[in-house]
């Protein structure tokens, strides 16, 4: 649900009426053309993607059965529980009746969100211990890229919904600061979003 | 209190549909389920990924409440990432 001040807002878990719903830029509305220039960047990525895999269909096809696809749904699993707690942490910081939970849902988000990437970690270890890094090959290239430039992303992100944690701590809460949260949950919104695309093109279409 | 009402959101049953769209991608992913190869499979794969996309918008990003330039521009996203995602798998 999205009213700036839903201390005054009566139906907050209690369904989402249209008439109690207020229509609102969620974050500050300056964010969004950096979230969808975002976007636009990654599809440029996949679409690069998908032309040099058309282009080495066999060579990727074997590369890609050398991956691990069980942390590939897990880190899918990790990043989609890590998001419906920011919503909460979101919802909650709208709401003085929940607010004092919202600092520790960020962080419980935060937590799981780190998760990701250590069980990329892992698979990172495993693939260059074997021997499978970036100059084998062109998947194995874009495979680096793709996962690398969303790990920075996962990064920034947790540091973000920390931040997020620190600033639900305070009791007060002003529309300045919702819009902020509404924005950082956004961002790591992104990140969830863009890892079901990299994670159904890479692991799973053949 | 309990944080039943907190929880009690639209957004929760999206998580829920998102995990399980999860397992059938992963499933078409693993297995040639429908046997008509992998082509079709894929094109489903990449389906579910997009569909799975805009619930995460409509719902955890709050799009779906969203004045409808911004969700409009969102949709216009989702169905130009299909677009563009199919014609690259299929004739890339």
């Amino acid at each position: 649900m999205v009213t700036r001040n839903a201390a005054a807002h009566p139906v907050l878990g209690s369904g989402e009426s249209i008439s109690a719903r207020v229509r609102h830029v969620p974050g500050e509305p300056g964010l969004w053309i950096f979230l969808f220039g975002d976007l636009f960047i990654f599809s440029v990525l996949f679409t690069a993607y998908l032309n040099e895999r058309g282009n080495n269909a066999d060579e990727f096809a074997a590369a890609q059965g050398h991956l691990e696809r069980t942390t590939g749904i897990i880190n899918t699993f990790v990043l989609l529980t890590s998001s419906i707690l920011v919503v909460f942490a979101t919802r909650a910081v709208r709401d003085e009746r929940w607010r004092h939970h919202s600092s520790g849902l960020f962080v419980a988000g935060a937590a799981v969100g780190a998760c990701f990437v250590a069980i990329k970690g892992v698979e990172y270890h495993g693939m260059i211990s074997a021997g499978l890094t970036p100059s084998v090959g062109n998947f194995y290239m874009w495979y680096f890229v793709l996962t690398g430039i969303h790990l920075a992303h996962v990064i920034l992100g947790l540091l973000v919904l920390m931040c997020l944690s620190r600033l639900a701590r305070n009791a007060a809460s002003s529309a300045t600061r919702i819009a902020i949260v509404e924005g950082g949950a956004c961002f790591w919104h992104v990140v969830d979003l863009l890892w079901i695309l990299i994670f159904s093109l890479i692991f799973l279409v053949r | 209190m309990t944080m039943m009402p907190l929880v009690r959101t639209r957004a929760s049953m999206a998580y829920l549909v998102l995990i399980a769209l999860t397992v059938v991608t992963w499933s078409f992913g693993a297995h040639d389920i429908l046997g008509h190869g992998h082509v079709t499979a894929s094109l489903i794969i990449l389906a579910i990924a997009v569909f799975k996309v805009r619930i995460v918008g409509l719902y955890f990003m709050e799009l779906r409440d969203a004045p409808s330039w911004l969700r409009m521009l969102f949709e216009g996203y989702c169905v130009a990432e299909l677009v563009v995602l199919t014609v690259m798998y299929l004739f890339g």
